[in-house]
């Protein structure tokens, strides 16, 4: 558990909340420095409330100091954020996507990477995300890859992956979590409150699930 | 954003007639419709920053409320308003929400480019 540098890349301010940020937050609290690379401010996020708190144009900046307070919250003191845009990526130049993150990699040195498993992620931007770290990470021989732990959650994930192997509870740091959610108020308020009624949140949240990417080269 | 007032909405519009503005319109299911319910056809379309030109501008409907652009050579159109929003930019903001608070269609025209 004890890693030199995190790297965790994700194209949306909320996509570390639910399933990644007890880990965030357990990194950070053993002293790992940690780096998020966030791709975009998901600027089309649809939830604007009843009535509306936000518009088009003000999402994104309502979304920036969410995902800045939520940094604070888990301890991450270096944020990147890369200035694509929601629901654009997978439109984007791969080489040229590949070479930022590249960059990052070779400047943080991770020893963990956290992204989303290419092709089983739901959302295209999830699953161009994941594409990019990969690609970015190839260009290292196999050997000297940082080890990669990827979020999925498509229908088909278990039969295709199978069992998650990086089965994590965060229970001592759900407090943390809980703030982090809580922080991507525009993303999260209504899912919490559904949540909170059903009853079943903290058991679900206490629980973070993983597959560790298999190299195909 | 405010519901919309019809007749606000078409002094509005009529401010960017007959000039070149910018648009944005989108509509759209969210990028999770057909992860929650597999039966659920998603589609949507975005464009963003296309400057048009439209000679006549006009919202219509009992609410939710449609707006169409007659172009010099096509149209702009847009169903299910809900919204409007004039900014300190100067920019018309129309958006449909649906009963979650969740944007369905989005309608926005600008002079200068949206960031």
């Amino acid at each position: 558990m004890n890693e030199r540098h995190v790297l965790v890349v994700f194209p949306h301010p909320d996509d570390e909340a639910f399933g990644v940020s007890g880990t965030i937050a357990e990194h950070a609290q053993n002293g790992t420095p940690v780096t998020y690379v966030c791709l975009t401010l998901g600027e089309m996020g649809r939830n604007m409330g009843v009535p509306p708190f936000a518009n088009r144009e003000t999402l994104p900046l309502i979304r920036r100091q969410e995902l800045e307070d939520a940094c604070r919250i888990l301890g991450i003191r270096d944020l990147r954020l890369l200035g694509y845009r929601d629901k654009t990526v997978e439109f984007e130049d791969e080489e040229e996507m590949a070479d930022r993150i590249a960059a990052i990699i070779a400047e943080t040195n991770p020893s963990l990477v956290i992204t989303f498993y290419p092709g089983y992620s739901v959302h295209p931007d999830h699953d161009a995300c994941g594409a990019a770290v990969i690609r970015a990470l190839k260009r290292w021989p196999k050997e000297e890859r940082p080890t990669v732990h990827c979020v999925a959650f498509a229908k088909n994930c278990e039969q295709d992956l199978g069992q998650p192997d990086v089965v994590r509870d965060v229970s001592s740091v759900i407090d943390t979590k809980l703030a982090a959610i809580r922080a991507h108020r525009s993303q999260t308020e209504g899912l919490m409150q559904a949540a909170s009624k059903r009853g079943d949140a903290l058991a679900w949240l206490k629980t973070e699930r993983f597959w560790t990417y298999r190299w195909d080269d | 954003m405010q519901p919309i007032n019809a007749a606000a909405v078409q002094e509005a519009l009529n401010r960017f007639a007959n000039r070149d503005v910018y648009i944005h319109l989108e509509t759209t299911n969210g990028a999770y419709a057909s992860h929650h319910n597999e039966g659920f056809f998603s589609a949507g379309a975005y464009i963003r920053n296309a400057r048009i030109r439209f000679t006549r501008g006009k919202i219509t409907g009992p609410g939710p409320y449609r707006v169409g652009l007659k172009l010099d050579l096509g149209w702009v159109y847009a169903e299910g308003l809900t919204h409007w929003e004039w900014t300190e930019k100067g920019q018309l903001l129309l958006a449909g929400h649906d009963h979650q608070g969740k944007l369905a269609v989005a309608l926005e025209l600008s002079d200068e480019p949206f960031v």
